[in-house]
């Protein structure tokens, strides 16, 4: 039964290195390991906690972002609102006072020709006198320059000039 | 041819102590007809075989062996064989008649502490300094050459066997595998492991998580060292068992103080750790009537040291028995082939593949006990450790 005959040697040996082996482990081996597995593992669940918040945070800023981007839509809608607005009511504005201007301009130009057409009337009826006269004068001066003419003439007022 | 019988008779104890007849049965019904005329033939002449036989047998055996071998006619003895592969050697055989010669290191009373090279006993052949080796013990002698029984069972024996030796090579090849991974972590903190790392990351995984978290609870980090040493321990040395030559081939986790010191280790450990709870369960179980006591106790006392016991025979005997079964496949080879050449080249393809089998049966049985070493004993520290929670359960 040498088999099942446990030898004092080997035991002692066993006791010795088993004891030296585990506190040489335990002190440079399994420490570091474990210590560097748990670092290791929290760094990663870490990192997954970080990269689901980071990931919330992202559709949070996305969803801002939205909120903004409609906002300054909304703006640039109002603006251009005012501004087409705006520009309706200057053209309105300048077209009246085009208007207005053109009026007073044709006004006055009418209000000239009326003064010029009647100062130009009085000039010619003026003229038209002066030359009637004229013309009288001389058509008297041909019908009496015979004397013979002018004695008709006075008999012939005579004549219509009945003395009663 | 006395050795030859004792060889048989020790192989046959043991196979049948396995109870692994079932497996190579073919083989065992060989070993079990010789086993049976060699204690028949012992009975007759036990009288006066012992008287003499016992201080010359294993000189004269050699002998036999030795000139045997030389003239080609040695009788192949698979009991003794597998034996010598089994047990525990002063020397550490490498191939034919070349063995690296261990130191014998000695104590005793009378001649003081003594170290020389096992080359000097010439395999059992010479006396030296007042001892000889006798089935691979170290035995003191008198002037005439005769065992001195009275100094003989006070010597202390702490030579460097093959299996120390192998120990030893063990240990260093653990504190350079885990020292220089501890270095490669702190020198890369935090990234994915590399080489060495990547192999033994997943095995201190799986004993803190599946092992020591399961059994222990939240206070497993104390025992993580030991529970990690252990397994390695454990695992390295049953797969330096299953390389056939030198630096392996020694059955270190086979042997039985191997197995003892580690059981005693964890038994040390539950002895430390256990709490006022674990002794209560043990001498006054809580909602157990007190006659039931009286029944209860000393199976609880037994059971505190049955644990550790356990798990050094389940250790020694599965490891033992693994190397013994693929030893017996090799062995049939050279049993038919004394029978006949051609019947030993017949079933050497058989043992061979069944050798092959058997040794890939090994590698996960290396494994599954230094689990199961492991497992067991981060049970025993969890329910040492255990806090008292369920007072109310017995009202």
């Amino acid at each position: 039964m040498e088999l099942v005959k446990p030898a004092f040697g080997l035991i002692f040996w066993m006791f010795v290195s088993f004891a030296l082996i585990l506190f040489l482990l335990k002190k440079f081996a399994w420490k570091p390991i474990l210590e560097m597995l748990d670092e290791r593992e929290k760094t990663i669940s870490d990192s997954l906690n970080s990269a689901q918040k980071a990931k919330e945070e992202m559709t949070a800023l996305r969803a801002g972002n939205e909120k903004l981007l409609q906002e300054a839509r909304n703006e640039r809608d109002n603006l251009l609102k005012e501004a087409r607005e705006a520009k309706e009511m200057i053209i309105n504005e300048a077209r009246a006072k085009a208007t207005e201007a053109s009026d007073k301009i044709l006004a006055s130009a009418r209000e000239n020709i009326s003064n010029e057409k009647m100062a130009a009337i009085t000039e010619l009826k003026n003229y038209v006198a002066t030359l009637s006269i004229e013309i009288a004068e001389k058509v008297l001066k041909q019908e009496l320059a015979d004397p013979n003419k002018q004695k008709e003439l006075v008999q012939t007022l005579l004549k219509d000039t009945k003395l009663n | 041819m006395l050795n030859n019988i004792k060889g048989f008779r020790n192989f046959y104890t043991k196979a049948t102590a396995f109870s692994l007849a079932f497996i190579f049965s073919a083989f065992l019904s060989f070993a079990h007809e010789h086993g049976h005329k060699s204690e028949e033939a012992n009975a007759k002449d036990t009288a006066h075989a012992v008287a003499e036989a016992d201080t010359n047998h294993a000189t004269h055996a050699a002998e036999e062996a030795h000139h045997g071998a030389e003239h080609g006619t040695e009788k192949f003895d698979a009991g003794k064989m597998i034996m010598e592969h089994v047990a525990d050697a002063h020397d550490w055989h490498l191939w034919g008649h070349t063995s690296i010669p261990l130191p014998i290191i000695i104590y005793s009373s009378e001649k003081g502490l003594d170290i020389f090279s096992s080359s000097k006993f010439n395999h059992g052949h010479d006396n030296y300094n007042g001892y000889r080796l006798e089935h691979n013990t170290v035995v003191a002698v008198n002037e005439d050459g005769t065992v001195n029984e009275e100094l003989s069972a006070n010597l202390w024996d702490i030579s460097i066997t093959k299996n120390t030796a192998s120990l030893f090579i063990s240990l260093i090849l653990m504190l350079f595998i885990f020292i220089s991974a501890a270095k490669a972590y702190t020198r890369n903190p935090n990234t994915a492991p590399k080489g060495i790392q990547a192999i033994i990351e997943p095995i201190i995984i799986f004993v803190r998580d599946d092992i020591a978290k399961a059994s222990i609870g939240p206070k497993y980090k104390k025992f993580m060292p030991f529970l990690l040493t252990v397994f390695f321990f454990i695992w390295i040395n049953n797969l330096l068992g299953l390389i056939p030559i030198f630096p392996g081939g020694a059955n270190l986790t086979g042997n039985i103080a191997v197995a003892l010191s580690l059981a005693v280790f964890t038994f040390v450990i539950i002895l430390i750790n256990a709490n006022k709870n674990y002794w209560m369960h043990v001498f006054a179980m809580p909602g157990v009537p007190v006659w039931v006591l009286f029944l209860l106790t000393p199976i609880e006392i037994l059971g505190v040291f049955l644990r550790p016991f356990v798990l050094m025979v389940r250790l020694f005997a599965n490891m033992t028995a693994g190397h013994i079964i693929a030893l017996s496949f090799f062995s049939l080879i050279f049993i038919f082939g004394e029978m006949n050449a051609a019947a030993g080249y017949g079933v050497s393809v058989f043992s061979l593949a069944f050798t092959v089998f058997m040794t890939c049966l090994e590698l996960l049985v290396a494994f599954l006990q230094a689990y199961v070493f492991t497992l067991l004993s981060a049970i025993y520290f969890g329910s040492a450790i255990e806090e008292h929670h369920h007072a109310e359960e017995h009202h």
